[in-house]
């Protein structure tokens, strides 16, 4: 499985929990931590479960998710 | 802000916020719709390469505050008088392009004389129809298209269809008419129609472009602070009971 991470705006997130509930591999989910605003901000709870797979910043209403994906540059072999 | 985020060796972005969009973080109430649909819009912009020559316009309602999110020109028009305003905007200087982002109590209600007429000359604008089915900026009021039995702050006991009538299905209407090259109706309440949508506002952009005439993309919408249930309730209730009234699709297609 490819490996991804999603990075969240804390201050643009409103903890509307649409990506929690759109996440299909269940990484996402409520953090502990409130945003200046007062909204109890989303977060990886699973980070390692993350595909990348962009369905979290697709249905995010606060543009506030980017998403990468981990692709190491490739290694040469020792000759 | 994310500017500052520390990113592991070997990340690489697959998905960041469209160049079109400003900096400001949206005003919207958590989970609304038009976030969404705004992005989409920015994305369009972006794709097509348009930023330089596209003037949007501001509606009256929540989508107004659109205008601030956006890197390019708005011009805001009079409740209800956006297709108008565009109309003029298109025809003075057929290069820009010219899309109008309304909503249902704009477009709908006090513009629908506009709106229908823009349609039957096929003027050469692109129209983004966001339907929540309530008034959303005033406090939740009952819309042209508020749904049958729908409770609103002025339908306490629901929409009562022997004295408000039917839910106004504004596009079934203008797919009727010669006019327009491109209705279709989405909706964004999970990833599969985000992506369909996004498609749907490229191609009405694309007909812009090419001179095909009035497109106009209908997108439902939750708005669940007025319907007073929570995000994830507010994409149940379009997927339950808005789309049992306005069924999504493309409505009409001209290939000319």
């Amino acid at each position: 499985m490819p490996k991804g991470m999603a990075l969240i705006d804390r201050e643009r997130c409103k903890g509307c929990g649409l990506c929690i509930a759109a996440c299909p591999f269940g990484v996402l989910g409520f953090s502990d931590e409130y945003n200046s605003s007062g909204y109890n901000v989303a977060a990886m709870v699973h980070p390692e479960k993350c595909t990348g797979c962009i369905t979290c910043a697709q249905v995010c209403p606060d543009v506030a998710i980017e998403v990468y994906l981990f692709r190491p540059a490739p290694v040469r072999e020792a000759r | 802000m994310l500017a500052d985020a520390k990113i592991p060796e070997g990340y690489v972005r697959v998905f960041r916020r469209p160049d079109s969009m400003s900096d400001a973080p949206y005003t919207y109430c958590p989970g609304c719709h038009h976030g969404v649909i705004g992005r989409l819009v920015a994305e369009a912009i972006d794709e097509l390469g348009i930023r330089g020559r596209t003037v949007g316009i501001a509606p009256v309602g929540c989508a107004v505050f659109l205008y601030r999110f956006y890197r390019c020109d708005f011009v805001q028009a009079a409740h209800g008088r956006a297709c108008a305003v565009a109309t003029g905007l298109k025809r003075a200087n057929p290069d820009l392009i010219v899309f109008s982002y309304q909503g249902d109590g704009d477009l709908a209600a006090i513009g629908t004389a506009e709106t229908v007429h823009a349609a039957n000359r096929g003027e050469n604008i692109t129209v983004i129809f966001v339907n929540n089915q309530i008034y959303g900026m005033t406090g939740g009021e009952m819309a042209p298209t508020t749904l049958p039995g729908q409770r609103t702050v002025t339908t306490p006991e629901g929409r009562d269809v022997r004295a408000t009538g039917y839910p106004l299905k504004i596009s079934e209407m203008l797919a009727q008419l010669d006019g327009p090259a491109y209705i279709t109706r989405q909706a964004v309440y999970d990833v599969r129609h985000v992506q369909m949508a996004r498609r749907a506002i490229l191609q009405a952009f694309r007909n812009q472009l090419e001179g095909k005439g009035f497109s106009m993309v209908e997108v439902v919408a939750a708005c669940p602070t007025n319907l007073k249930v929570s995000p994830v309730d507010g994409n149940k209730w379009v997927t339950e009971q808005a789309l049992r009234y306005f069924p999504l699709g493309d409505l009409k297609v001209r290939d000319r």
